[in-house]
């Protein structure tokens, strides 16, 4: 009976703990506007008060928002634009037209899709009509017969802002900033970047103003804590300080040392005997006969442990180590050169072979010996 | 509004109250209208000589006119009962280049007197919306300020295009009377219409001498004239003669005889062939001298309607055949077919015609001749015979472009959305402003013919057709609720501080003032042209300069110290290709779209012919380095204009270097450019702390240090005015911030600047590397390690790791794994502190530092 009536309920445990799970996995994966805005308060302070003022008083303002890739630019944006549209008073007022640099490629494109959003008359249906330079007078037309007090305001949200200073002559940014700068339509134009060199880009007016800062990445914390996360089961329901060192070991496990592990010994031998090539000759590449030469050496040293293989085989391991890019040919050699005699160069670095090599299963003790010194035949 | 009865939900009855005045067949006139709205008692009479608001485009203005006529029409096909109105118009119609030519600012509720012959004034009388009152003033009177309804409008001017004019002194005592006097006293009310159509008629007439003229001076064969159908009638009445009853009679019987069997062929024949001219035209003749050449064009067609005619039509029309492509000819048959409607209605008795597919691009080539002479009346000299012909040809025309039917519509559409075409491009786009393009009303008699040539949905039709793109209106979205105003000092001086705050003045650049000033004085004075070089860095005054030299020079202009003239302004970056500018330029000056290409030519052909232009034409080339091409066409061209003695034009360019003329221009583009050469010096410290000053003139919201500081932090750097304002307003903002209290926020304080300025000039690399992470900052310190054991600026990824993994071990930190430390490398080079190769290369990457080692030291050592 006892038993009967936990087992029921560690079922409603279990199904708690996975609504618990799919709560926080939702937090994590989906950039949630409502989530907490740590480390940035006073960057957000600024840029709603920014927007306020472009919505509410009809000033031009410009932003441009630089942070490494995942440091929170957008949620920040996402955000402030949320919060400004709780206002009574500027949800009715405001336009607001999202471009992103690795959708709208160049200008032509840029041009159209603001049209398409302002949803200007040139527009019917979902199409604009007419050519680049129409386009563009058009739209410059429409938004210099605004003034600021009576037109509504405009917010351009530029995501992968640097993308669109690659345009040609960077006509767009010219003359968004332009209209900023004089008596038309208000606009708050907002950059997302996370490059920094931007604002040494000719032409552009210095008017990129701000910089945000955000270190260290968010999405690779709930990476993070999603790997713990999902460790946890009725039987473990916490998440533990170890399920984290776990998780980071995954995180930041090293891809190529876990190719290693799978390889043949054939294989390891071959990439032992690129290292001891490697370090004899410092990084100079290397083909497969000389690295056929160095294991006949090995093998001639230690016949009875290693089973010496012939050519053929020996070229096949070599070609599937070059598939799984552990080696990789050198550039601009001939292509119709003998494959024996192509240069490669290994793409394993010292200390990742020797630790690869100590949680090698099976391996034999002479090649392991063999790899710590190529003299230890002697 | 309030006088504007919703009108989309309310279903409104129109209905003729009192028998017809005048009946004849398919036409009767009334005077009075009724008008029922649904769900509202009292119905509005309307009655001739009333004062009407008519629907239009702008639901909040809608349009002002008086009625007329009233009539009813049964061959109007959307709608029978018709009006025809004489037009007032708003200041906001009036073309926005030319409404300086009011020379003072517009009453609120001010209306002008539409003296324009050649606009369509017969409308749908269903898109009358109710009454409305006009009171006429003397042109010193004042408009009374208690306005009590927004229902009354003021006259004292009229308009006709090219100029205002005070009221003709007998049109003003009828306009006057008309207000107090019952409207329902019909006598005194016909004898006004008359007076009022007369003036309109006169001008008419010019314009009809001036075809003729044409015709007559180019020698070219008469187009014969055609029957007429009764759209094309009711059209006649408007143009130049005055309406009788006999004409109608007249035509009405010349009408009917020439109603025959062909004619039901004819229009088949019609919709199959106007559709046509769907094709792109690419050189449809668009000025005066490509006016000149149309006579001849009319002549073939007139040939291949003959042709045309042997094939459909057996009857009446079948002498055109005979016509032979010669002058005399022409008109002794067309006497002779036609001596029964001899006599004042001559004219109007004109054959229809049928127009093989390829003969539309002729018929099209001929409407530039209208353009001219409607808008350019100019007396001639006369000889009956032509006028007679050339207003069959405008019959025709006007014929060709009614008798379209509305099921090519939906073929049409896509006529103005798709073409490149010049011709239609152009025709989509000259009326400038005010075109009357409402579901049933088009005023321009030449915007009328196109609309019904190009885009049928513009004729008289209930719902209206989704417009086409050419003719849409570009605007931003008005807001709902008013822009707050600033509401602390604060606020107020970050607006003042805005750089799109116009100065009243320019201080500091009264030097460059005066020259550019007294440079195109000058050539105004002296009625030649010239070109001027403007350079300076960003942010130094250039344009601003330039336009305040206009403004002034147009306020003389209206003072008469100067000659008119007229302003362009393009701008480099604001074309998306160097050969737009032409299109532009073209636009702005004639309102006239074309091609790049032909635009061009039709620039050149302007600037080279004596006396296109009367007035001087002033041109501002913004950013004039963008307009640089291989063959440098456009610059040449630019410049090469103004040397021409009768193109006066005066050419200003603006570009930021310097030596632009020597760097990128070949020797005959700088050597016509002149020694005309302007540089704007960045300002120093002192400048800016006086622009700062009278920016905030009167307005104590900066300490004094304050301004001193940051107009020397400016002008150490780059003399920037634009700059110097952006800081200022990032330190009222920071002040703002840091007092807590908005309502009464300190001074801006010389800490507040300092701020702003530091996060101005800052260098983002350093706070970049101050917040990287852990990882990262142990990554750039390996990287400068490897720099320093190779003596090399650049390494492979494999030797800085490394580095790296040496320096975690030294430091205690976990050992990083490849992959870790390949991500890290990756993330510093999307931010562009370091650059580095495309990662396939792996452990072969090689990477740079992208900012000093210097910075990089001195960031990490912070810590």
């Amino acid at each position: 009976m006892s038993s009967r009536k936990s087992k029921s309920n560690n079922l409603i445990q279990a199904e708690y703990l996975s609504q618990v799970q799919r709560i926080l996995r939702e937090r994590f994966c989906h950039q949630s506007p409502h989530s907490n805005l740590f480390g940035v308060q006073a960057q957000y302070k600024h840029l709603i008060e920014l927007l306020k003022r472009t919505a509410i008083h009809g000033e031009s303002n410009s932003v441009l928002i630089v942070g490494p890739r995942g440091s929170g630019k957008t949620m920040l944006i996402n955000h402030a634009l949320k919060e400004l549209m709780e206002v009574e008073e500027v949800s009715e007022n405001v336009l607001q037209v999202h471009l992103n640099g690795l959708l709208q490629i160049n200008d032509k494109i840029a041009l159209k899709e603001i049209t398409r959003q302002l949803n200007l008359e040139n527009v019917v249906g979902d199409k604009v009509f007419g050519s680049f330079a129409e386009n563009l007078s058009f739209l410059l037309e429409a938004l210099k017969k605004g003034d600021r007090t009576s037109s509504c305001p405009v917010i351009f949200i530029l995501d992968e802002f640097d993308l669109f200073a690659h345009h040609k002559n960077q006509t767009l940014l010219y003359n968004l900033f332009d209209i900023s700068q004089s008596a038309q339509t208000p606009v708050a134009v907002i950059g997302l970047t996370c490059r920094l060199s931007l604002s040494e880009d000719r032409n552009v007016r210095d008017v990129l103003q701000k910089h945000f800062n955000v270190s260290k990445s968010l999405r690779s914390l709930h990476t993070l804590l999603m790997l713990a996360l999902n460790r946890v089961t009725p039987s473990h329901p916490f998440m533990t300080a170890a399920d984290l060192m776990e998780a980071n070991q995954l995180c930041s496990m090293d891809s190529k040392a876990n190719i290693v592990h799978g390889l043949s010994v054939l294989e390891i031998c071959l990439i032992i005997a690129m290292k001891h090539l490697n370090d004899i000759y410092e990084e100079e590449p290397f083909n497969f006969q000389m690295v056929y030469n160095e294991f006949q050496k090995f093998v001639q040293r230690k016949a009875h442990s290693v089973y010496n293989f012939e050519k053929p085989v020996v070229m096949k391991a070599f070609e599937h180590l070059q598939q799984l890019e552990l080696i990789r040919p050198m550039e601009r050699t001939s292509v119709n050169a003998q494959r024996e005699y192509q240069l490669m160069k290994l793409l394993l670095d010292n200390t990742q072979i020797m630790n690869a090599l100590q949680k090698y299963p099976n391996c034999p003790t002479d090649v392991r010996q063999w790899a710590t010194s190529s003299l230890s035949w002697l | 509004m309030a006088y504007r009865p919703t009108r989309l939900r309310t279903r409104q009855t129109y209905s003729w109250i009192g028998k017809p005045l005048d009946r004849k067949l398919h036409y009767q006139t009334y005077k009075e209208m009724s008008v029922k709205i649904e769900g509202r008692l009292p119905e509005i009479d309307l009655q001739v000589g009333q004062f009407v608001l008519i629907e239009g485009d702008d639901d909040e203005n809608p349009y002002v006119a008086k009625l007329v006529e009233l009539f009813e029409d049964d061959f109007e096909p959307y709608s029978k009962k018709r009006a025809r109105v004489q037009w007032f118009i708003r200041f906001c119609e009036v073309p926005v280049c030319k409404q300086h030519l009011l020379g003072r600012k517009p009453d609120a509720q001010e209306i002008f007197w539409y003296d324009y012959p050649a606009c369509n004034s017969n409308i749908n009388a269903e898109t009358i919306i109710g009454h409305v009152q006009v009171v006429a003033l003397a042109p010193d009177e004042v408009i009374p300020m208690d306005l009590k309804n927004e229902k009354t409008f003021f006259v004292k001017l009229s308009w006709n295009e090219k100029k205002f004019k005070p009221l003709p002194p007998e049109l003003f005592a009828q306009l006057d009377k008309l207000q107090e006097s019952n409207p329902r006293c019909q006598k005194s009310m016909e004898a006004k219409t008359k007076s009022t159509e007369s003036p309109s008629w006169t001008t008419a007439e010019h314009v009809v001498k001036r075809i003729e003229s044409r015709h007559s001076t180019s020698k070219s064969r008469q187009t014969p004239s055609h029957p007429v159908t009764p759209r094309a009638r009711k059209r006649l009445e408007l143009s130049s003669f005055p309406r009788t009853h006999n004409t109608r009679i007249s035509q009405q019987t010349s009408w009917a005889l020439l109603e025959s069997p062909g004619r039901m062929k004819r229009k088949v024949a019609f919709s199959e062939i106007t559709s046509p001219s769907k094709r792109p035209q690419p050189d449809g003749p668009q000025n005066s001298s490509a006016a000149l050449k149309t006579p001849e064009k009319a002549g073939e067609i007139q040939q291949c309607w003959a042709e045309d005619d042997k094939k459909a039509s057996p009857d009446g029309c079948m002498i055109l055949r005979t016509r032979v492509p010669a002058l005399k000819t022409t008109e002794t048959s067309e006497e002779r077919t036609f001596t029964p409607v001899r006599g004042g209605q001559k004219s109007l008795v004109v054959p229809s015609v049928i127009l093989k597919p390829e003969n539309i691009k002729k018929r099209e080539a001929k409407e530039p001749v209208q353009d001219e002479a409607t808008s350019t009346p100019r007396p001639r000299i006369r000889r009956k015979s032509s006028l007679l012909t050339l207003n069959r040809i405008r019959q025709q025309l006007r014929f060709l472009g009614n008798s379209k039917s509305d099921q090519e519509d939906e073929e049409f559409l896509p006529v103005a959305e798709i073409s490149d075409s010049d011709s239609e491009e152009e025709e989509a786009s000259t009326p400038p402003l005010p075109r009357r393009t409402p579901s049933s009303v088009s005023r321009n008699l030449r915007s009328s013919m196109k609309s019904s040539l190009q885009t049928p949905s513009k004729t008289p039709k209930k719902t209206p057709e989704p417009r086409t793109p050419r003719h849409a209106t570009p605007r931003i979205r008005s807001r709902n609720l008013a822009a707050q105003e600033p509401a602390n000092v604060l606020e107020e001086a970050r607006l003042r501080l805005h750089v799109s705050a116009v100065p009243a003045s320019l201080p500091c650049r009264e030097q460059e003032f005066q020259d550019i000033y007294n440079f195109v004085e000058s050539k105004l004075l002296d009625h030649t042209g010239g070109c001027m070089y403007i350079s300076g860095v960003p942010g130094t005054g250039k344009t601003a300069t330039v336009h305040e030299v206009i403004r002034c020079l147009q306020q003389a202009s209206q003072a008469n110290d100067v000659p008119p003239f007229q302003y362009i302004e393009v701008n480099g970056m604001k074309l998306t290709e160097p050969h737009q500018v032409y299109v532009q330029i073209l636009q702005k000056l004639t309102g006239h779209r074309a091609t790049a290409h032909h635009a061009a030519e039709l620039l050149a052909k302007r600037f080279h012919t004596r006396g296109s232009s009367q007035e001087t034409t002033v041109l501002l080339v913004d950013e004039l380095d963008l307009l640089w091409t291989q063959k440098q066409d456009v610059m040449y061209n630019l410049f090469d204009w103004p040397t021409h003695k009768e193109a006066r034009l005066v050419v200003l360019t603006i570009a930021n270097t310097m030596d632009l003329p020597e760097r990128i221009m070949m020797n005959r583009v700088s050597s016509r450019l002149g020694l005309t050469r302007m540089s704007f010096q960045p300002y120093t410290h002192s400048q800016l702390q006086q622009i700062l000053v009278s920016r905030l003139k009167h307005l104590k919201a900066f300490e004094d240090d304050a301004i001193q500081l940051v107009a020397r932090k400016v002008a150490a750097l780059s003399g920037d005015a634009r700059r110097c304002l952006d800081i200022c307003r990032r330190a009222t903002e920071i002040c703002e911030f840091s007092c807590q209290k908005p309502d009464s926020p300190g001074l801006v304080t010389t800490a507040h600047l300092l701020e702003a300025v530091e996060e101005m000039f800052s260098s983002s690399y350093i706070t970049a590397i101050k917040n990287s992470s852990v990882l990262e900052q142990s990554f750039l310190r390996a990287i400068l390690a490897e720099f320093r054991r190779s003596g090399l600026e650049e390494a492979t990824f494999q030797q800085v790791y490394t580095q790296h993994v040496a320096l975690c071990r030294m430091e205690g930190l976990p050992y990083p794994t490849m992959s870790e430390t390949m991500a890290v490398c990756s993330h510093l080079g999307s931010c562009r502190l370091l650059l580095v190769e495309p990662s396939r290369n792996d452990l072969l990457l090689r990477v740079r530092l992208n900012v000093s080692q210097d910075d990089v030291l001195y960031a990490l050592k912070e810590e």
